[in-house]
């Protein structure tokens, strides 16, 4: 926490003791230090939630890949090669005008990772992990989404190895946009539930 | 266990901070934590319940103060220890020790191995042995347990009535293998579980989905064994 006084002392004590435990375990062989910087080329440059957006515009322009990610998610997310850890079971659930999907793990912080990434602090928060699923319309509200009161808001608790991708509503006015402009509207929230996608000039000034 | 960790539903954390341009990690310490926790996540030592189980075992102030990554450090070091991977002698002077050999289901992660082995991913399905007791729009109830030990039924879906949604496969069950007592694959449900029934009338959901293995469910249709 940076407001708090000692939090300096305390990252330096952190600084210090990650040192010490992989001088520690790579002098013991435990670790090799390339495999460490593999690991860190693949989240930070490989995977992220520009692989989800690939797959939604995807869902978007092609109606039979639609259906197979909805019926066959693992297959068909397999296609475009986002498999991988976190990511081994996935299931799309699909937002229309009157159902709209939100999803959580109220346990820990488990996130689709070939497709998102790494999640984002607040997914990873208390607040958010308590009341997504009591008050998600009050947690939409935070996010400033406001969803017709005839919408209805479901939940998706991640608490198995199942992973969840929300399929967002595919913008008005965006009829004559390439897939892979399409891909470039798709913000990460939209794709957990936080966010739903406007025209195109609107998505552009937030890009979430 | 009831921890605190076992959130959902709680009203009291205030409002959700959210970070505009957030960076992948925060401080130069918490990315390498990441990497370290995913590298020796593969040695073969421990599992992932078994990791979440000792991340929310942790102190409640230091796992609701410390912040995602500090809680990896803090298990990290503590499933080092426990598999006899590192003492505690090592761990606070840094200095390896000649010690007897490397635990035998040690398996280091070698750079070359990354992409094609996190590309796979460790799937927690396993192959059926007897058929899924339940079918899709079965109703159900969730079992009443408050194990001392780790558990992935949430407290805020204890005993409460639901519908089966669809049936995931046979997966392995945490509630063992956080434990090391075994696998012990089951069928995964996930149950949809309309907002009245969890919450009475202080909810904006309309349902929530849950995935439950067999062992957490109890039938509620007439003529079905459970």
């Amino acid at each position: 926490m940076s407001e708090h006084p000692d939090a300096d002392r305390i990252k330096r004590e952190l600084e210090a003791r990650v040192n010490v435990l992989e001088s520690l375990v790579v002098e013991k062989a435990l670790v090799d230090r390339k495999a460490l910087d593999a690991i860190l080329e693949l989240y930070e440059h490989k995977i992220g939630p520009r692989n989800g957006a690939r797959v939604v515009a995807r869902a978007w322009v092609d109606p039979a890949f639609r259906h197979w990610l909805l019926t066959s998610p693992d297959q068909a997310i397999a296609s475009l090669g986002y498999t991988g850890r976190q990511g081994e079971h996935v299931v799309v659930v699909e937002n229309t005008p009157d159902l709209h999907n939100l999803v959580v793990c109220t346990l820990c912080s488990c996130y689709p990772w070939p497709l998102l990434g790494l999640p984002p602090s607040w997914y990873k928060s208390a607040p958010y992990r308590a009341r997504a699923v009591i008050d998600p319309r009050g947690v939409l509200g935070e996010f400033g989404v406001t969803l017709p009161e005839s919408t209805q808001i479901q939940v998706w608790d991640s608490n198995a190895e199942v992973r969840y991708l929300v399929l967002p509503m595919r913008p008005a006015g965006t009829e004559h946009l390439s897939e892979e402009a399409l891909a470039a509207l798709v913000t990460r929230n939209s794709m957990i539930g936080t966010d739903v996608l406007g025209a195109p000039d609107a998505t552009a000034e937030v890009m979430r | 266990m009831n921890g605190v960790h076992d959130m959902g539903g709680m009203q009291c954390f205030g409002p959700i901070e959210q970070e505009v341009d957030e960076p992948l990690f925060h401080q130069a310490w918490e990315r390498r934590a990441f990497a370290l926790t995913l590298a020796l996540g593969t040695s073969g030592c421990w599992n992932i319940d078994a990791s979440r189980f000792v991340r929310e075992s942790l102190p409640p102030v230091l796992y609701l103060e410390g912040g995602y990554y500090r809680i990896w450090l803090e298990a990290l070091q503590q499933l080092l220890h426990r598999a006899n991977l590192v003492s505690a002698a090592e761990l606070s002077s840094g200095q390896a020790q000649p010690t007897a050999a490397t635990p035998s289901p040690f398996k280091r992660l070698e750079a070359e191995s990354v992409g094609p082995l996190f590309a796979r991913g460790w799937p927690s399905t396993r192959e059926a042995r007897s058929p899924a007791r339940f079918a899709m729009g079965d109703s159900v109830r969730t079992i009443n347990h408050h194990p001392a030990t780790h558990t992935r039924l949430p407290r805020y879906a204890r005993g409460r009535t639901g519908t089966v949604h669809a049936i995931r496969g046979v997966h392995v069950l945490p509630d063992t293998n956080a434990v090391f007592a075994g696998e012990q694959p089951d069928w995964l449900y996930s149950i949809r579980f309309e907002a009245s029934e969890l919450w009475g009338p202080d909810s904006t959901a309309s349902c929530v989905y849950l995935d439950c293995w067999q062992s957490y469910l109890i039938s509620l249709d007439a003529g079905r064994s459970s």
